[in-house]
């Protein structure tokens, strides 16, 4: 798949034309929400309670919705004005602010409850200008966002990580500008599935909640290992186990699998 | 741009600018629209705004109200206190405008009710 932060600065390619090709594509909106509901989970903002969050990258708004949704209250950086326009148009509850966030958020300290960012970071790392140092740029945003978080408030940034060496400059900048936390994957082993998010604390040790799709890995080896004769193969189990760890394996990388029985494994009768 | 926007927005990324707080509003277009109510988050966002700059804002704007000059006491309970607070914080946009920096003077034009904070490469 061609990377379109590789085509153009993301305040040229976004123009009128993509932005408005982004706003109408129904699968678009359907990825983009979930993720946002994802990334709102890992949040963990205490419950019922409505919080002042900020979105960088809010594009045209689909992920503010989902804010909206939670009962939050949200302001938007992006530093495309088309996508920008559109989210006016499309009268979002949120503020949006035109920003380049290499640049450094504009915000005073200690403000925002959490920050969201759906696939937004990886622009940051594209180099269109040599004037900008991607390592300086880096370091400004992570520090100023460090800055306008409340103690304890977390970052959760979804995004699409060229590469390893990426995703490792990203966690090493965060780590210098005084966040703990790290990376989690969503179904790491699916290529299409496969969601790389950046995990962002302010302060204190908390835990992560596991998606509950990417959890379904439920181990079925051990009680019965026997193989097709009856007897116990070390290696394989029996012809149900061997099954059932394939399911498993499907079911990891999101795909349909038929729901297990008690005749999941059975040979067919004969007649 | 609301206010609330305003209260927390600074130049100080621009090179030079220790504080760049408050923004000076220069409006020319400023629209009022309903907003639904959430007394529990203006009562939590309270704390956390620079008072004395949201009044000062609306003010400006022509939008204070009653607000008064300081934050009363049982600040949950003041229900007419908080429903001002939320039409200054949430209700009142500045449409068409400009934001000043206090320090170096630096202009950041608001134009559809969006901020321009784009800084050019030698400011930054």
């Amino acid at each position: 798949m061609s990377r379109p932060e590789h085509l153009a600065p993301p305040d040229i390619f976004y123009n009128e034309d993509e932005a408005r090709k982004y706003t109408c594509n129904s699968r678009i909106i359907e990825i983009q929400t979930k993720m946002c509901e994802r990334a709102l989970e890992l949040l963990l903002l205490p419950e019922n309670e409505s919080c002042l969050l900020l979105d960088i990258g809010c594009g045209s708004g689909l992920s503010g919705e989902v804010l909206e949704e939670h009962g939050h209250t949200w302001i938007g950086i992006d530093i495309s004005r088309a996508m920008l326009d559109i989210a006016k148009k499309r009268e979002v509850e949120g503020d949006v602010i035109l920003s380049d966030m290499g640049q450094g958020l504009p915000f005073r300290a200690g403000q925002f409850d959490g920050v969201v960012s759906i696939s937004a970071l990886q622009w940051l790392c594209n180099l269109d200008n040599s004037k900008h140092g991607l390592r300086k740029r880096l370091d400004v945003f992570f520090s100023s966002l460090f800055a306008c978080l409340r103690n304890g408030a977390r970052a959760v940034f979804q995004f699409y990580p060229e590469n390893d060496d990426q995703l490792n400059l990203l966690e090493s900048a965060a780590c210098k500008a005084g966040f703990s936390g790290g990376r989690m994957i969503d179904f790491p082993n699916s290529k299409k599935a496969r969601k790389v998010f950046l995990v962002l604390m302010t302060g204190g040790v908390t835990t992560v909640p596991v998606d509950s799709l990417a959890q379904q890995s439920r181990c079925t080896v051990g009680k019965n290992m026997k193989n097709k004769n009856g007897k116990k193969d070390p290696l394989r189990g029996t012809r149900r186990d061997w099954i059932m760890k394939k399911k498993d394996r499907f079911r990891n990388k999101n795909k349909e699998v038929k729901a297990d029985s008690k005749y999941t494994g059975r040979k067919r009768s004969r007649f | 741009m609301k206010l609330l926007t305003h209260n927390m927005l600074s130049s100080k990324s621009l090179k030079g600018v220790v504080v760049g707080y408050p923004l000076k509003i220069e409006a020319y277009d400023v629209k009022v629209t309903e907003v639904e109510f959430n007394p529990e988050f203006i009562a939590k966002v309270i704390p956390k705004i620079d008072y004395s700059v949201l009044i000062r804002a609306a003010e400006y704007l022509g939008h204070v109200g009653k607000l008064p000059g300081h934050v009363p006491e049982n600040v949950e309970k003041n229900t007419d206190f908080l429903k001002e607070v939320h039409h200054a914080l949430l209700e009142v946009e500045v449409v068409k405008g400009d934001l000043v920096c206090p320090e170096s003077g630096r202009r950041f034009p608001i134009t559809d009710g969006i901020p321009n904070m784009l800084l050019n490469e030698d400011e930054v």
